[in-house]
């Protein structure tokens, strides 16, 4: 399923906020859901956050950019992360990946011109067992080869 | 043909991911055309990957399987009468007997693929939450004698005896304490946790319930990687299951102790995988490692005494506390005790969970177990342990699975992670993959770390261009020689290991290298 997100706004936000804010450590509960609703962390929501949590700004940044899940940019329509880590490696990841590359024009972590997909490096889907593997939005993809690949890259048109 | 007939398929991720679910669906399909009433179990996986999608049938001989089946199978599958046991190219017999799984020894992975992993009942009907009776008939201080005296250490890596840690913590007090379960599972080649929790998750509420009790805690932490969603829908839904039924909450299973459980997602860092980090990550923080002391054990969560242990480590104890402390401790080698959950994965023929007592060697899992690669040709190498794990060649394959054998070579188990490299791999490669990891994954409070591993990068990717071997090699042997003792935690202090190993072991990637002007990669 492709994920469908919400235009930002400081009420929704808020509202997000007031669900987890009363849980202790409740920052990275809130940014994840502050992703899950808008597909990024949108940057007015940062003094937003901060202000609910009593915290700076800079310390609300400092965790929106420690981890590598939360982006400043929502992907595009689709996003497609491929397992570079080394069981993916050793089942032959890295020509995929530059096959992906090539199809779609874009480096790994980049968005196409058109928004159509974004393709991700990714380590480590715990499907080590049947790679090289590969997440299609939510869809979990193992034994990936170049054919598989290209449908998938087909499906992006959707 | 019965008018109907009971099937298991798996809905673990890994199944998943190579089509169970279009199994499952054209197998209710062909069954609703032939008039038979279809009853089919999603479990979690068996954790035999070559054959999965794997299909089991029940019969008045035990679950028959098949597998690898896929969706073009079903017609002919059903044509040939699987839903009683019929012949087929596909058919593997009794699973149980299926020689891969009868040479394990199940003890913590006894119900995973068996059981329908939401249902207390399946989960009830299979021994569970008889170790939290026998938990609670013993009291707190005698629960930890026995998982002190079962050898259990820690299977998230460092191998830290889990009894000592529990004893710590239930001897500090503090206004509140917490068990913490740590399922980062960040190490590339490791998938026991994500089965685990996909496909018997009460078995580590259980755990865990357990050391809440013995320690006194009432609160508990479930860490759990946002790459594995699956893992995180079937726990939210197990404990919701648990919480409705008495088995968290106020009076836990009836008696006085109060113990919940709340799960959180992390995001994406490998570091946070390391226990101090992961702290700082669930206070909401940047997960920056802390120096120790303090231990976690007396200032962990939120600054109280906190247990925090792996998946694994949690999850045995219910096995523990149900066949006894001695049966435990009678498996394994050496200091090593018990059954490791050992993955084997990458370019792996017969890839899975194989989970066996320590002591069998590396060979034996390696060319035995997993039956060599997939792709047909030599194994050259072999990481175990993660990417903070040695490349191991042939020569080592007589190592023993055990915590002290491999650390004598400079290697180590890690998380039972084995992945297996065919000869095509270019080890100088690997080598900068390990430095570009740590790179990538550092959380900044060292300088070795932070920036050595920058260095390491480039420096390894002047040998791979063949550009003055001789003096860059040397610059990586000092390299992590200083990453090695000067770094605060594993992630810049061992990456050394997967460099140095290949430098030592396949030397002839490193040096000789034609010269390339352009490093085009
Ligand atoms: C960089 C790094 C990553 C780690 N990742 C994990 C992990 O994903 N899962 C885990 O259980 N332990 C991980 N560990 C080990 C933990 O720090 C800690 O030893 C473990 O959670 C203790 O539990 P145990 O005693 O049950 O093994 C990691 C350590 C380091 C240095
Ligand atoms: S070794 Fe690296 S990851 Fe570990 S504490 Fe130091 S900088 Fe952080």
């Amino acid at each position: 399923m492709m994920p469908v997100y919400e235009t930002w706004s400081a009420e929704r936000t808020a509202e997000i906020i007031a669900q987890y804010v009363d849980q202790p450590g409740a920052l990275l509960p809130i940014l994840h859901g502050v992703q899950a609703a808008f597909g990024c962390i949108p940057e007015p929501a940062v003094p937003i956050l901060a202000d609910a949590l009593n915290l700076s700004r800079a310390e609300v940044h400092g965790v929106v950019t420690f981890y590598h899940d939360f982006r400043r940019e929502p992907p595009g329509r689709h996003v497609l992360k491929l397992c570079r880590a080394e069981a993916c490696q050793a089942a032959g990841c890295d020509a995929l990946a530059e096959r992906a590359q090539a199809k779609l024009g874009v480096g790994l972590g980049d968005t196409t011109a058109d928004e159509r997909v974004t393709l991700r490096p990714t380590y480590c889907l715990g499907l080590c067992a049947v790679a090289p593997s590969a997440m299609f939005d939510d869809r979990v993809i193992g034994r990936l080869d170049a054919k598989r690949l290209d449908a998938l890259l087909e499906e992006t048109w959707a | 043909m019965g008018v109907s007939a009971r099937v298991f398929i798996a809905r673990d991720a890994g199944a998943l991911a190579v089509g169970a679910d279009d199994v499952a669906v054209a197998l209710a399909r062909a069954a609703s055309r032939r008039g038979v009433a279809l009853d089919i179990t999603r479990t979690g996986s068996r954790g035999l990957y070559w054959l999965e999608p794997l299909l089991e049938v029940v019969t008045p001989a035990g679950r028959v399987a098949y597998g690898p089946v896929a969706p073009e199978d079903v017609e002919a599958l059903v044509d040939a009468g699987i839903f009683d046991g019929g012949q087929h190219p596909l058919r593997l017999g009794l699973t149980e007997e299926i020689p891969w799984l009868k040479r394990q020894i199940r003890l913590t992975f006894a119900r995973c693929g068996v059981i329908d992993p939401l249902s207390l009942d399946d989960y009830r009907a299979h021994g569970g939450y008889r170790a939290l009776e026998r938990a609670l008939s013993l009291g707190t201080e005698a629960i930890i004698e026995e998982v002190v005296q079962s050898g259990l250490r820690g299977r998230g890596g460092a191998g830290f005896p889990t009894g000592i840690k529990w004893r710590t913590v239930s001897q500090t007090s503090g206004p509140q304490k917490y068990i913490v379960c740590n399922a980062d599972e960040g190490d590339s080649g490791t998938f026991a946790d994500r089965m685990l929790i996909e496909g018997d998750p009460f078995v580590l509420i259980e755990g865990i319930t357990i050391a809440g009790i013995a320690v006194g805690a009432t609160k508990g932490y479930v860490y759990i990687r946002s790459e594995y969603p699956h893992a995180v829908a079937t726990l939210a839904a197990a404990l919701a299951a648990a919480r409705r039924e008495g088995l968290l909450g106020r009076g836990v299973a009836g008696s006085a102790h109060a113990f919940d459980l709340e799960l959180r997602v992390g995001a994406g860092a490998y570091v946070c995988g390391e226990e101090t980090s992961l702290l700082d990550s669930l206070e909401g923080k940047r997960g920056i490692v802390r120096a120790k002391p303090p231990l976690p054990a007396h200032k962990g969560l939120f600054g109280c005494p906190t247990v925090i242990n792996n998946v694994l480590s949690l999850a045995s104890v219910p096995s523990i506390l149900g066949h006894g402390a001695a049966a435990y401790r009678e498996l394994g080698h050496g200091r090593s005790r018990g059954t490791m959950p050992i993955q084997l994965a990458g370019n792996v023929k017969y890839g899975g969970l194989f989970e066996t007592a320590f002591g069998i060697t590396l060979g034996e899992l390696v060319d035995r177990v997993g039956g060599g690669t997939a792709s047909g040709r030599p194994v050259r190498a072999v990481q175990v342990g993660g990417p903070l794990g040695a490349y191991f060649p042939r020569a080592l394959f007589d190592t023993p699975f055990d915590y002290e054998a491999f650390a004598a070579r400079d290697g180590l188990i890690g998380h039972g992670g084995i992945v297996v490299f065919d000869d095509s791999v270019d080890m100088a490669k690997q080598a900068r993959f390990a430095m570009e990891f740590c790179a990538l994954e550092s959380c900044g409070k060292c300088t070795p770390c932070r920036i050595g591993s920058t260095r390491g990068v480039e420096t390894l990717e002047r040998i791979i261009n063949g550009d003055n071997a001789e003096p860059n090699i040397a610059l990586i042997e000092d390299l992590c020689h200083t990453m090695k003792f000067g770094s605060l935690c594993a992630l810049g202090g061992f990456t050394p290991y997967p460099v140095m190993s290949a430098l030592t072991y396949f030397p002839e990637d490193f040096r000789a290298r034609p010269r390339r002007l352009v490093a085009a990669e």
